[in-house]
């Protein structure tokens, strides 16, 4: 047996190297008319960006055109994803919904639904929101308990989700449900996953805010909160087995080493064109994790185009990724030249600003999305551990 | 290993290794006993001249294959100067020099090498640690003469070679060229710092094929071994560093990857090789680490073979430039691009 996980590189064909080019133009003259800034702190959510982003064909890029899909490859999706993060723009309407609840609905949902929700989310007209974690069951996905009752025409939902990353903002949830108990032989069984339309009544969202002092984070309670039979996405009581592919689709994309890179470019830019030896080697050390991670993760996405599922490496990459991101701003902090009240510095604001962000997020980066706790068990499972 | 290598070269590379690069042969070559069968097959079957071509001696095969067969090379330890006798054939062949036979290898292996051809047609200058010097029948050395870098051929019968030994207790040794005739003396299509970040290359390949290794070996006695009751493999703490030293390894092997890639080009990419390099050597290191800790006292006994692993990763991550050596020289080269062209030099190899 071998235990090495392989990475095989991957050579973007001409057409995604001539995307790339299209996406900078059109981030430049984006940030030229002032819709967003690269300096600033969080990618954020503007729907009016994501209708231009669609616009464009860059959502739902690699989906059947018949649910308005682009039919591009996972590797022109993964420029464009790449090259909107690098940038900071304002993503977050679209990405969820591009990344992961698209391509699970795709995948499991009912004809009706497929036709109906996917057009939208490709036209950017759908913000989606995760419904995972609850009070009693974080990284223990599985031992969920917010249930659906099977009733007349559909199912009422009663219970509580948590740590909802954007739901006040969200036109829809992907939730995974409680409908049957778990088995002695599976302690998996019995969860199923459901389209969620946020405006059904009975559903409230209330804010948690984080300790950057941004409203993230919400807690959704689900009181009666009927959802059609048409909602029901995949097979009643088997989530487990639909949930591996999504993950791989969420765990290897740029967005897993990328949050903090404004501060390494602050950094650079504050180190000037001739850097002491002691910065310059700070700075080529980051590069060369950055660099190689990328080139993982970019691999993955080789992977994924040739229809398989890396449920392993993508957490390879991610808790890789994660460490590297998380670890950044301390290094980017003490390589830093030292300022003081006698040294002028025009960037200042710029880099202090992306240090400042990098810092207070980068906490969470290793804990959503699976922690590293969770990550390690997948991969030790993967080398015959578990 | 690489899709692209010819799978019978690899398979060839692989039995030689298994059949006969057993641990009593790679303790044996630390303690001077040259590993005569070993070399003698590999010799046989040409792998060592895996990168010259035909008219030239060699097998004539791609770069890629020679590659692939260090990384089993790093594998299985393998105590010869195949790695360096494989660099001596690139080296010579692209100067024309036809490949004497013999295990072979080059000079000088630092950034700052400075051996110079004099008016009569002799040598001037030392290397130090070069590697399997005392075994090499040849010397290919990058030399001087005048302005023009240029490669000079060297019989090593008797040259002054002070003895010295790796991390892993294989030969590097100094060698001085001074008043040295070369048997030939050629213009060299490289420079020095190029010779050096093929080297990298090198080393990446046997460092992602020793990773590999130690992988296999402590997940292997992670299930072997048992503690309070069961294996150690299925304690948490254990299985997160095994987890950790896995993800270590594919990056390792990622970046040796890129590196092949760089010397795939017409000029030798050295942004990718400094990138390969300080991930790959970060990746040895911390690898090594884990390997033991899993390993516990029984991995630190002369007498079980991690050793022959670890310790040439601990030698192998510190030559033809270091992780700080090849972090600062790339630092130097985002800085002078400037901050908004980090992000495009990050993305430019594909």
């Amino acid at each position: 047996m071998t235990y090495s996980f392989r990475f095989d590189p991957v050579e973007l064909p001409p057409e995604a190297k001539e995307l790339r080019q299209e996406v900078r133009a059109f981030l430049r003259q984006e940030i030229e008319a002032g819709t967003f800034s690269p300096y600033g702190g969080k990618g954020s959510f503007s729907r009016e960006f994501s209708r231009k982003v669609a616009a464009k064909g860059w959502i739902g890029m690699t989906w059947p055109k018949k649910y308005g899909g682009h039919e591009r490859s996972h590797l022109e999706r993964y420029v464009v994803t790449e090259e909107m993060l690098a940038a900071r723009a304002p993503t977050r309407a679209h990405s969820t919904a591009d990344r992961q609840s698209g391509p699970v609905i795709l995948r499991y949902g009912q004809e009706e639904v497929k036709e109906k929700i996917l057009p939208q989310i490709a036209r950017g007209e759908l913000c989606f929101c995760i419904g995972l974690s609850e009070p009693n069951s974080g990284s223990d996905v599985f031992a969920a308990s917010t249930r659906a009752t099977k009733t007349d025409g559909g199912w009422l939902v009663n219970g509580r989700k948590i740590w909802t990353s954007n739901a006040h903002q969200s036109d829809y949830m992907i939730a995974l449900l409680r409908t049957s108990p778990p088995t002695k032989e599976n302690r998996r069984h019995g969860l199923t996953q459901f389209l969620v339309e946020m405006k059904t009544p009975g559903i409230t969202t209330r804010p948690i805010i984080n300790l950057t002092g941004s409203h993230d984070f919400n807690e959704v309670i689900f009181d009666d909160a009927f959802l059609p039979d048409s909602h029901l996405i995949g097979e009643v009581d088997m989530a487990w087995k639909q949930a591996t592919d999504e993950l791989a689709y969420e765990r290897s994309g740029p967005d897993r080493w990328i949050e903090t890179f404004p501060a390494l470019v602050e950094l650079v830019r504050r180190a000037g064109e001739e850097p002491s030896e002691r910065l310059a080697e700070g700075i080529g050390r980051e590069v060369a994790h950055l660099a190689t991670l990328r080139r993982m993760s970019l691999s993955v996405a080789g992977m994924l185009q040739a229809g398989k599922t890396p449920m392993v490496e993508a957490a390879v990459v991610k808790d890789l990724g994660t460490n590297f991101e998380q670890a950044l701003p301390d290094k980017v902090r003490l390589l830093a030249p030292q300022t003081g009240d006698s040294t002028p510095d025009s960037n200042d604001d710029r880099f202090e600003e992306a240090l400042r962000y990098a810092t207070l997020i980068a906490p969470k980066l290793t804990i959503q999305g699976g922690t590293r706790e969770v990550l390690r068990g997948i991969i030790a499972r993967g080398l015959g551990l578990r | 290993m690489n899709d692209s290598s010819d799978s019978i070269i690899v398979d060839t590379a692989t039995r030689i290794f298994r059949d006969l690069c057993d641990p009593n042969t790679v303790n044996e070559a630390e303690n001077g006993v040259w590993p005569k069968a070993l070399w003698d097959v590999l010799a046989e079957s040409g792998l060592p001249l895996t990168w010259v071509p035909e008219e030239l001696g060699g097998a004539g095969a791609a770069l890629a294959d020679g590659f692939a067969v260090l990384r089993l090379a790093g594998h299985f330890a393998a105590p010869v100067p195949l790695a360096e006798t494989l660099i001596a054939g690139w080296l010579l062949s692209r100067a024309g020099i036809t490949v004497p036979p013999g295990p072979l290898t080059i000079a000088p292996v630092h950034v700052d090498g400075h051996i110079t051809v004099t008016s009569d047609g002799g040598l001037a200058g030392h290397a130090r640690k070069v590697p399997f010097a005392r075994n090499a029948s040849h010397i290919a050395v990058l030399v001087n003469r005048g302005a023009e870098a240029a490669v000079a051929l060297v019989a090593a019968t008797g040259l002054p070679i002070s003895q010295s030994t790796s991390l892993a207790g294989e030969p590097r040794d100094d060698v001085m060229f001074d008043h040295v005739f070369p048997e030939r003396v050629e213009p060299a299509a490289i420079d020095q710092d190029r010779l050096v970040g093929f080297g990298a290359a090198v080393r990446l390949q046997q460092m992602a094929g020793a990773l590999e290794r130690i992988l296999e070996q402590s997940v292997q006695y992670a299930l072997d071994r048992s503690q309070f009751g069961r294996p150690i493999g299925k304690f948490q703490a254990v299985q997160h560093n095994l987890a950790t030293l896995a993800g270590e390894v594919a990056a390792a092997s990622a970046a040796a990857g890129a590196a092949v890639e760089a010397c795939a080009l017409p000029d030798i990419a050295i942004s990718e090789i400094a990138i390969a390099k300080v991930r790959g050597g970060e990746a040895a290191g911390t690898g090594a680490a884990i390997a033991h800790q899993v390993h516990g006292a029984m991995g630190f006994t002369y007498e079980h073979s991690l050793h022959h692993s670890t310790r040439r990763l601990w030698s192998w991550r510190e030559e033809f430039g270091n992780e700080s050596v090849w972090a600062a020289r790339l630092g130097r080269m985002v800085a002078a691009r400037g901050a908004d062209e980090l992000w495009p030099f990050i993305t430019q190899a594909s």
